[in-house]
């Protein structure tokens, strides 16, 4: 199958061949560093995404505080993190890196604020 | 009122500016900024990838703005907020106003102007049909939702596909809009390709390329819209028309650098960029004035945005304290066949320490070229490149090796299919 690399804006062009006799199942061409050739597998196996979105905020001098997952979870979970992420509500002040949800939806992956907010 | 640079615009290119010209040893240094907090428009852009080459890590736009914050708070670097500039003249008075202070006139020994670019409306492209509203600019959607905390419709089309709108398509679909169709004028996507995959194609949007909108319709809110196939020409194909019903159309069909302040300075603007025109060391046609960022031509990715704010910071600074050289000679770039624009225009070399890095789009999209770089007529460097699209900015380095002994006038850069 063909796809763009997403890991970087070069946006590498991907090959990626089946291959049941090596280890990681998947053959990846067109890529220019490393982080390419584990987007392929991943992509193939359990394609993951960053989210970032915003939670209401009280008492800042914006209504919304934006917020973000600190690494990828499984793309099939996006909508069901949203959904835990609009029932969210905080109090300022908020510190960037703050963690608003440990280990959301149990991906072992934490929501936290990706900005300060006094 | 008097200060060594002035800053105009807080966003990541006057930042990155105001941080290296302290760095570089000027103290008197003032960054006026018209919204009530630093960061410009990285404060609603809450996407993730900024900052994979300054950084080395991905960030959201609001973390990329606070670490460049930060480093201001931390350099006491003086900044004025809720502050609009209203002139600037070519002995680099800048008069500015706020509530506070009234109208202050401010003289600089250098000015370093970062104010940005705006979106193009639908006054721009004159689509036909009704006025109705809902219709906003990608931009203004994002703001609305990302920090006002307004959402702006349920179905939702979108035209023009730069990344602004590619990320609102996804954004939207998130917040659970439907986002029934992103349509683009041209036969390929004005936005990084990155962006299409994970905006698009991961949300099963339909991208409609060499199409445009040829009619709105609604009276009070806008109830649909027809889609048109273009031809070569871009004129729409009459039988092609298809019709979509929606409550809100979202405009992303480019980005115009900011000027009307550049004007008054009477710089010299370059007129495809839009921007001014600047030499290696980012400095305009008017002595002491400098430009960096989507002022000078619209960048797509913030960290070349703050790359080029440190350029011409630190060559303020060495203005203010040392003067730049100027000039034995000049070297005008100038465009070969594919490419459409190059920045910067000048270069003088007794200005360049050790390579010069040259920011250029091509005119179209061309896969397996050669980019030719010549001095005069000859070839002094050549990149292959396997996929050049106008949508996505090219950065060329050249090694002042390749620079110093020559006696050319313009430095080309062209397209060649080659034999290689």
């Amino acid at each position: 199958m063909e796809t763009i690399c997403i890991v970087c804006p070069i946006g590498c062009r991907l090959t990626i061949i089946k291959d049941d006799t090596i280890p990681a199942g998947y053959v990846v061409s067109g890529n220019q560093c490393k982080r390419g050739e584990r987007y392929g597998i991943l992509e193939m196996t359990n394609p993951t995404r960053v989210i970032t979105s915003t939670i209401k905020i009280n008492n800042a001098h914006l209504k919304r505080l934006p917020v973000k997952t600190n690494g990828a979870i499984p793309k099939d979970m996006n909508f069901k993190c949203m959904e835990l992420i609009n029932s969210l509500e905080v109090q300022a002040p908020v510190k960037v890196k703050q963690v608003i949800v440990k280990d959301i939806l149990g991906t072992g992956i934490d929501l936290v604020a990706s900005r300060s907010m006094e | 009122m008097e200060y060594d640079i002035v800053v105009i615009g807080g966003g990541p290119a006057g930042l990155a500016a105001a941080v290296e010209a302290k760095k570089s040893g000027v103290d008197s240094i003032l960054v006026i900024e018209r919204d009530r907090e630093l960061g410009g428009i990285l404060q609603q852009c809450i996407h993730n990838g900024f900052g994979l080459h300054v950084f080395k890590e991905e960030l959201t736009g609001p973390e990329y703005a606070e670490r460049f914050v930060d480093k201001i708070r931390e350099l006491n670097i003086e900044y004025k907020l809720d502050t609009m500039v209203l002139n600037i003249t070519e002995d680099k008075i800048v008069s500015a106003m706020n509530s506070k202070d009234g109208l202050i006139n401010i003289k600089a020994r250098a000015v370093i102007l970062s104010m940005g670019c705006r979106e193009r409306t639908r006054g721009a492209i004159n689509i036909p049909g009704t006025r109705p509203s809902g219709i906003f600019t990608a931009g203004t959607a994002q703001r609305y939702i990302n920090m006002e905390g307004y959402m702006v419709g349920k179905k939702i089309f979108i035209l023009g596909s730069g990344d602004i709108g590619l990320i609102m398509a996804r954004r939207l679909t998130l917040e659970g809009a439907e986002v029934i169709g992103v349509a683009e004028l041209m036969p390929y996507s004005g936005g990084l390709t990155r962006n299409i995959i994970q905006c698009l194609h991961d949300y099963n949007i339909p991208l409609f390329l060499s199409h445009t909108i040829t009619r709105i319709d609604g009276r009070d809110r806008i109830e649909g819209i027809v889609l048109s196939e273009v031809d070569e020409n871009k004129r729409p194909i009459i039988g092609t028309e298809k019709y979509f019903e929606c409550d809100t159309l979202l405009l992303s069909v480019g980005l115009i650098p900011e000027n009307e302040l550049s004007k008054s300075a009477n710089l010299k603007l370059d007129n495809i960029t839009g921007g001014p025109i600047v030499n290696e060391s980012m400095e305009t046609t008017v002595e002491g004035i400098f430009a960096c960022g989507n002022v000078v031509h619209v960048h797509d990715l913030v960290d070349y945005v703050s790359e080029e704010g440190s350029r011409a910071g630190k060559n303020a600074a060495k203005y203010v304290l040392e003067g730049l050289g100027r000039v034995e000679r000049i070297i005008n770039t100038k465009l070969g066949k594919g490419i459409r624009y190059i920045v910067p225009q000048v270069i003088r070399l007794e200005n360049i320490d050790n390579s010069i890095t040259l920011f250029m789009r091509s005119d179209d999209v061309y896969s397996d070229v050669i980019m030719n770089i010549k001095l005069d007529e000859e070839v002094i460097k050549r990149i292959k490149k396997r996929t050049l699209t106008p949508g996505e900015m090219e950065r060329v380095n050249i090694d002042m090796s390749l620079l110093k002994d020559n006696i050319a006038e313009t430095l080309v850069v062209e397209l060649d299919r080659g034999e290689e």
